[in-house]
């Protein structure tokens, strides 16, 4: 975020760099927006990926250079694009966009490559991308679509973070592959062991975190859906 | 905004000639780095038959690469065990590239089977244990990994084991340390000279320290370790004729370690 920021305050705009209503559009996708907790899309991924914090963390730093380069892509032709085609425009700049991706983790990540596998490819079909392309950066400008994409990926960076939080801690008793439960049962004696839950680890697992994090966020929140 | 047929034509094809050059350019740069990552994972996979994982774990990249071209030799053996150096066009045969996935779709006569041995630092007639790949099915899709022998060909050092898309939890255990480490020391062979393999039982939680051939199971992951049954028997039984061979021409090596 700090780096989005720092170019952002670069740049010379009329309206204020990160005025009320540009600090909104990063805002309000966390909480009162957010896309999986409140729109419900993407969940799909966020089942799959999230057993461990390390791939997860990787799929959601993947997500989120692919919505907001994909947001300032469609935006910066917003006014080129054929409005019959868009659809398609939008799904192969968004497919190149996760390919490279792919391109790059098999390069550079070749571990984490093979772990994520066909998750990645499956950022394609990310209803929240396209969702955004659709919904904003085809009539924003490609500052306010950064800032948009990147308020929608972090939301949903966060819940599926959360989820893979819980699920690792009580699936595989760690956090980011560090052993948790092993020293605590160490303190207790030899025959004390904490149990890791089976079903953390598939993805039913995931549907009950993720039921828990949208109650405890409605009950907050007071959202009510119409 | 309504646009004439023409525009959207142009449009379209600029844009995938733009997308089409970008997706190009990036595997063209990114090819050989990508080659010599999967390269890498190979080779640790090969040296994780061997080596403790944490050992393994602890060493960067470049020590994995120098370690292996110090420590292993490899050959590529057929059904018959005898050894292949060219295939049929003349070109010679490196055994790190002969992909095991591949070959498993030939019968088995036709396949090449790759052996990786391990040796003392700068000298490759002191051996320390055969690694030999193997390849099969789980239950959702393919399973594949390395077994070691000691010296006598019979006695397990360690293995390895991937997998492609077994159950997180269930299959996927495969992979983990304390699975793998309940093959060492066990027997592919029993008194006779059959092949008796080691099979992983079913159910889990009982001790089979005393049983040369078999390993405690996977709980809920029957199929797959059926699979990885399955596969150990059918690539010991194909290298089978190699190790007859080793046992019987080249026991003078063996004396040398003994």
């Amino acid at each position: 975020m700090s780096t989005e920021t720092a170019q952002a305050e670069v740049k010379k705009s009329s309206e204020a760099l990160l005025s009320k209503r540009r600090k909104k559009l990063i805002s309000d996708p966390l909480v009162d927006d957010n896309p999986i907790t409140i729109q419900v899309l993407g969940i799909c991924s966020a089942l799959a990926v999230t057993t461990q914090m390390q791939p997860t963390l990787v799929m959601a730093i993947s997500v989120i250079f692919v919505i907001v380069m994909a947001n300032l892509t469609i935006s910066l032709l917003r006014n080129t694009i054929p409005s019959r085609v868009r659809i398609i425009v939008q799904l192969a700049v968004v497919a190149t966009l996760v390919t490279l991706v792919n391109e790059v983790l098999k390069a550079f990540a070749f571990d984490m490559y093979k772990e994520l596998s066909v998750f990645v490819g499956l950022i394609i079909t990310n209803c929240i991308v396209m969702g955004r392309l659709e919904a904003f950066a085809l009539g924003n400008k490609p500052y306010d679509a950064i800032l948009d994409g990147f308020g929608s990926a972090l939301g949903y960076s966060w819940i599926i973070l959360a989820v893979a939080f819980f699920r690792e801690l009580l699936g595989s008793g760690s956090v980011f592959g560090v052993a948790i439960y092993e020293p605590i049962s160490g303190l207790f004696g030899e025959d004390f062991s904490l149990a890791t839950n089976g079903l953390m680890v598939s993805p039913v697992g995931a549907f009950i975190i993720l039921g828990l994090i949208i109650w405890v966020q409605r009950t907050k929140t007071g959202y009510v859906e119409h | 905004m309504q646009q004439s047929n023409g525009y959207i034509i142009t449009f379209s094809v600029i844009l995938t000639v733009v997308l089409g050059l970008l997706l190009s350019g990036t595997s063209q740069v990114l090819g050989p780095i990508q080659k010599k990552a999967q390269d890498l994972d190979n080779k640790k996979q090969i040296l994780g038959a061997v080596m403790a994982p944490e050992d393994l774990r602890a060493m960067s990249p470049e020590e994995v690469l120098e370690y292996y071209e110090s420590r292993i030799a490899s050959k590529v053996v057929d059904i018959e065990g005898n050894e292949v150096e060219k295939d049929s066009e003349g070109n010679s045969i490196v055994a790190e590239s002969v992909d095991v996935g591949k070959n498993y779709k030939k019968s088995p006569e036709d396949r090449l089977y790759p052996i990786f041995i391990y040796h003392e630092e700068g000298n490759e007639d002191a051996v320390d244990s055969y690694i030999l790949p193997v390849y099969g099915a789980g239950l959702w899709d393919e399973i594949w990994g390395y077994l070691a022998l000691q010296t006598d060909l019979n006695t397990v050092e360690g293995v390895t084991f991937s997998h492609k898309g077994e159950t997180p939890g269930l299959g996927a255990r495969i992979t983990e340390n304390n699975v793998q480490a309940r093959y060492q020391g066990k027997k592919i062979f029993d008194e006779s000279g059959e092949l008796r393999a080691v099979i992983m039982q079913k159910g889990e939680g009982k001790d089979y320290d005393g049983e040369e051939h078999k390993v405690d199971g996977l709980s809920g992951a029957t199929i797959t370790a059926n699979g990885v049954n399955d596969m150990l028997k059918n690539y010991i039984s194909y290298y089978e004729s190699y190790i007859e061979k080793k046992k019987s021409g080249n026991s003078t090596e063996v004396a040398v370690l003994n």
